[in-house]
């Protein structure tokens, strides 16, 4: 608790620690700065808010797609597990520069895949238009084995009869899947999907790695800002706020879940 | 009738397992290639088009590795580092979930859930600022304290639901016959969930091996985890895809071996919040 009271506190102060000035108090200023003065900020905001909703949209997606298919019995359920772990215990800085070395925009093995397939190739994390793609593409890549499994728990956990009653009523299976699914599933998925949110509005490791930012800020999220003003720019006090605001976000976020942790059945 | 439904039968099993393996090619995948990279020579890494199957196989990248960086040092820096961090863990882990367990402390689960939303980012400034005046900037001790900060919460978590599986009466009876509540922990409860301990152990292990945020700004010239080495390494070897893919294999191989050994308590770990034991 002492670390974040600590940080509270110092959002309230101007100090750049290379400077021989101690740190001045200036009240609520830094806050007054990061919501009205500062467009670079908003941009990254937006920015966040943008890479989360699209890749843990994605990944929900994908991931519910993926449980569905693999919610029976099936030779190799083992090894399916296994392989789902795989990517979201690897190590992000490792994963993020096999990445770069497959988004590389003439020798990387991505474009000649995008080719292959008959689209004309990207240039991914090295321009500025598709950079946040790219790299919310990783974190699909990494994540949707998770809500995979959560959802994969989740049906494992439905009754029977439901199915039974909407057969012998005529029902189609896609039916079945809207009407009885979908909403028995929904507490499952709801809180797979804020449990990624929260930890999506954090990403660093992988967006530091393979692009700092750029190229040209466009992929410069909050989390990589605030790291810069502190740790390039020294200016610890503007970058505090920085931390509580986000801070505030996840933990509204997490609020969220925690009361519809509450009240799901399970 | 028998030989049609069997073919019929026979083309979904097929259309099942062609479906499951174009979801989980790209899995595969993205470690083939990471593994084939630091295989090839310098030549035929950069390729292109890139050879998928047939190529010649070179140790240059991983040889490079080992001479041009003290990759030793810091494969030891990420042992001492992950290995300090979840026996400090598991020191002060194994009580409090003991404790939040047998007597039911829900406000204090709910403050470790807490300990895990909060953004890491939010931690740095603070302890920069602290280990810089304590002079403790690249030392072990500030990267092993930091790294608490992701295990203990983990460690706790896990543990909790291990220790609510040991029967109460067995408990009851060691304090009857004169145990401490102390020795009741130390010899009746912790040989129990012993399985459990060695899970989290390793949970505890592999985030701290992998973590980037608080090393990149804590670990100096002499305490560099291997993250920080490697991030380090792009800028300096550019294209020299052979190099950076042996490292990025050495990082990532033990800890992938390692999570198969406690796969079932790995998804504990990283769902721990979200799902309910």
């Amino acid at each position: 608790m002492y670390p974040i009271a600590y940080t509270g506190w110092m959002s309230l102060q101007e100090w750049f620690v290379s400077s021989v000035t101690p740190p001045r108090f200036i009240g609520l200023a830094n806050y007054w700065k990061i919501l009205f003065g500062d467009p670079r900020f908003r941009e990254a905001v937006a920015r966040t808010l943008y890479f989360t909703v699209l890749a843990v949209g994605a990944e929900a997606i994908l991931g519910l797609a993926m449980a569905l298919l693999f919610n029976r019995e099936f030779w190799g359920r083992g090894v399916l597990r296994t392989l789902a772990i795989l990517p979201m215990v690897a190590t992000p800085t490792a994963i993020g520069l096999v990445f770069v070395m497959m988004y590389h925009p003439t020798l990387g093995v991505a474009n000649y895949l995008v080719t292959v397939v008959g689209l004309s190739p990207f240039r991914w994390t090295y321009s500025s238009q598709t950079a946040l793609y790219a790299l919310a593409l990783v974190d699909v890549w990494q994540w949707t084995p998770l809500i995979m499994l959560i959802a994969l728990a989740g049906l494992a956990s439905l009754p029977r009869e439901p199915y039974e009653a909407a057969h012998i009523d005529g029902a189609s299976t896609l039916e079945a899947f809207w009407h009885i699914t979908l909403p028995l599933l929904r507490p499952a998925l709801v809180v797979a999907v804020l449990f990624r949110a929260i930890d999506a509005l954090k990403t660093f490791d992988i967006i530091f790695v393979m692009t700092q930012g750029g190229p040209a800020n466009s992929s410069e999220t909050v989390n990589i800002l605030l790291f810069n003003q502190a740790f390039s720019y020294f200016n610890l006090g503007y970058a505090s706020s920085m931390a509580v605001a986000l801070f505030a976000v996840v933990l509204g976020a997490s609020m969220i879940l925690i009361k519809v942790r509450r009240t799901a059945s399970w | 009738m028998v030989r049609r439904g069997g073919a019929r039968r026979f083309v979904a099993t097929a259309g099942f397992y062609g479906l499951a393996g174009l979801f989980m090619l790209p899995t595969v995948f993205v470690f083939y290639w990471m593994i084939t990279l630091s295989l090839k020579p310098q030549i035929e890494a950069t390729a292109y088009p890139p050879s998928f199957v047939r190529f010649s196989v070179s140790m240059a990248g991983y040889r490079e590795v080992f001479t041009k960086y003290p990759f030793l040092l810091y494969t030891w820096n990420s042992l001492v580092v992950a290995a300090g961090c979840t026996a400090l863990g598991l020191a002060v882990g194994l009580p409090a979930a003991y404790s939040i367990a047998r007597w039911r402390q829900q406000r204090l689960a709910l403050a470790i859930l807490v300990a895990r939303i909060i953004p890491g980012i939010a931690y740095l400034i603070p302890w920069y600022i602290f280990f810089r005046r304590l002079r403790m900037v690249d030392t072990y001790g500030a990267l092993i304290l930091t790294h608490l900060i992701v295990g203990l919460p983990i460690i706790i978590w896990v543990m909790i639901s291990f220790f609510e599986d040991v029967p109460a009466d067995l408990e009851d009876a060691g304090l009857i016959d004169g145990c401490s509540y102390f020795g009741v922990f130390w010899r009746i409860a912790l040989p129990l969930v012993k399985p459990g301990i060695v899970a989290t152990a390793i949970l505890s292990f592999v985030f701290s091996w992998n973590n980037f945020l608080f090393s990149v700004i804590l670990a100096g010239r002499e305490t560099r985890t291997l993250p920080i080495a490697v991030y380090n390494m792009i800028s300096y070897e550019e294209i020299n895809w052979g190099t950076l893919a042996a490292a990025a294999t050495l990082i990532t191989l033990p800890v992938l071996l390692v999570a198969l050994v406690a796969q079932r308590h790995i998804v504990t770990g990283l769902t721990f919040g979200a799902v309910k034991q």
